[in-house]
């Protein structure tokens, strides 16, 4: 992941000189990348406030209290060894002690207490689940139509299918190890070899787009019964019931995580000037060629 | 190296301004309002793509063992104690408002409507789940046996009990009577029934004695508990504090679908 996102198609057009500037990111891509920046800040931190509402996680068609065989995560307070409250977060029979951050942390208002994820994670800073949901949902309503608007562009302009999914001989053994071996070294690509995605860009990207981050959204809207009703069944049985759709609506907001995670990680590597231009003017530099 | 640090404090100062922006930002009315107006989108669009579906039933063997009761679980309201003591000998529910013949049901009367049987998913507005299983009469036909006006938009259904709200949900919690309301849709769907017995056995206290509403398609709050008296009405304002409901007086969407 060497760079932000894909480039501009250059099939039949004069190679441009290396080392200078070229127009890498379309207008629709750039006003894309950033609402999608928005809108995940948002629906990240209100979800984390919605969790908290009832901070535990199920497998199957239900779960509530008393369904203690179906609870695969919970994040709690309890009594701790010397007498005092701790944080913990148990992960299948994983128990991880999380004091200050899960199950016990600091209120808004500097208090400890005892809450799934702490107030400073979530939007608003404080427990509301009435209010963290309106957001919540404004924010996926952009989110949706942002992604649908991005999917229908990039289908139509082979943005998607040139720049984005993986080609067939990209998939070659030796190119992937050859692409895994440049991001060990952080040698990033330069000149004309960085007008295009590589293998390991493409993955990334791709498996976002294409099965990150619409698994999310169908998790999501799963947890709707009106939507649900609408889908005739469909949702929520896709992932085995509503319990198991919430739980994988939080499993894909944590490798989303991940994925930004790495992406800025690679934003900062790979020059956060000359990326972070190509993504607001869409001008980029590929550098002169090694 | 000099940039890289210059732009780490900017990233500091930057993540300050965030956390005091947020605040200012959750209570901005004028933010609030444009917030709002997805709740509209999604009712819109839920009607527009499902108008008529019907929520899934399952089967008997996927019955939750314990199907949690939530909001009030013991009305301590003098009225409601007075009929729970009796049995609901003298209970009555009520069916008025914007109706031409109002009706007043007995218990006895409720449990010898024809019925219907549904067991369904109850999904609380918190994030858990439960099946059951719910048996009572449509509340559509006893809409028509009422002989519905047509400026009725919405029914209104007002509960026992009072209820003092939730700290684990957090946001604004406050005493007030329990009320619900839905629209015409909703009322006349199939699945909306006035539910008097659960699991095939008369509804404990706990789940809504001597009945509660199901309103399949949304959320938990919307599936009123001891419900007393079924209003027709053109309009919702001027119940309690105006919203529609209890939980939606508290900032919670009247369209609970989602």
């Amino acid at each position: 992941m060497a760079s932000l996102a894909a480039p501009l198609d250059t099939t039949g057009v004069p190679p441009v000189r290396s080392g200078q500037l070229y127009r890498r990111h379309r207008l629709f891509v750039r006003i894309g990348h950033w609402l999608n920046v928005l809108c995940l800040a948002f629906l990240v931190a209100t979800g984390l406030n919605i969790f908290d509402a009832h901070p535990a996680l199920y497998w199957g068609q239900y779960g509530a209290d008393a369904d203690d065989d179906r609870r695969w995560l919970e994040i709690g307070a309890a009594t701790g060894p010397y007498g005092g409250t701790i944080g913990t977060t148990r992960i299948g029979p994983l128990r991880i002690v999380t004091t200050g951050v899960l199950g016990w942390n600091r209120a808004a208002n500097g208090r400890l207490q005892q809450q799934g994820f702490p107030d400073w994670a979530t939007f608003p800073h404080n427990r509301d689940l009435a209010s963290a949901r309106r957001w919540h949902f404004f924010f996926a309503w952009i989110f949706i139509a942002n992604g649908l608007a991005y999917l229908a562009w990039g289908f139509a302009t082979r943005h998607l299918q040139d720049e984005v999914w993986p080609r067939l001989r990209q998939l070659a053994p030796a190119n992937i190890w050859r692409d895994v071996v440049a991001h060990a070294r952080l040698r990033f690509p330069r000149g004309d070899d960085d007008k295009h995605y590589h293998i390991l860009q493409r993955f990334a990207y791709a498996g976002t787009v294409f099965v990150l981050l619409p698994t999310m959204v169908l998790s999501g809207l799963s947890m709707s019964p009106g939507f649900d009703a609408a889908a005739g069944g469909v949702l929520p049985q896709l992932f085995g019931g509503r319990a198991s759709a919430r739980s994988i609506h939080f499993i894909t907001m944590d490798l989303t995580l991940a994925f930004i995670v790495v992406h800025v990680a690679m934003v900062i590597l790979a020059g956060p000037f000359n990326q972070l231009r190509s993504m607001i003017t869409g001008w980029y530099d590929t550098g002169r060629p090694r | 190296m000099t940039l890289l640090t210059r732009r780490g404090l900017l990233g500091v100062g930057a993540g300050g301004l965030l956390v005091s922006g947020c605040g200012k930002l959750a209570q901005s009315h004028t933010a609030n309002d444009v917030i709002a107006q997805a709740e509209r989108a999604t009712y819109g669009w839920q009607r527009l793509i499902g108008r008529h579906a019907l929520a899934q039933e399952f089967a008997a063997a996927d019955v939750s063992p314990v199907f949690k009761a939530n909001g009030t679980k013991d009305p301590q309201d003098d009225a409601y104690r007075h009929h729970a003591d009796t049995g609901f000998a003298d209970w009555r529910l009520r069916i008025d408002g914007l109706v031409a013949r109002p009706l007043s049901l007995s218990l006895a009367d409720l449990h010898h409507l024809p019925a219907r049987t549904q067991i369904t998913r109850h999904d609380c507005v918190e994030g858990w789940s439960a099946i059951g299983q719910w048996t009572g009469p449509q509340l559509g036909p006893l809409l028509k046996a009422a002989g519905l006006l047509p400026t009725a938009r919405y029914i209104v259904f007002h509960c026992a009990d009072t209820y003092g709200g939730e700290v684990g949900k957090g946001g604004a919690q406050s005493s007030g009577k329990y009320y619900e309301s839905i629209d015409l849709v909703d009322a006349f769907h199939p699945q909306t029934i006035v539910a008097h017995s659960m699991a095939g056995k008369p509804l404990t206290v706990a789940h809504g004695a001597p009945c509660r509403m199901r309103i399949e398609r949304q959320l938990g709050y919307k599936h009123a508990k001891y419900v007393m008296r079924i209003e027709a009405v053109d309009s919702f304002g001027r119940f309690e504090l105006g919203k529609g409901g209890y939980w939606e007086d508290r900032g919670y969407e009247w369209y609970a679908g989602i």
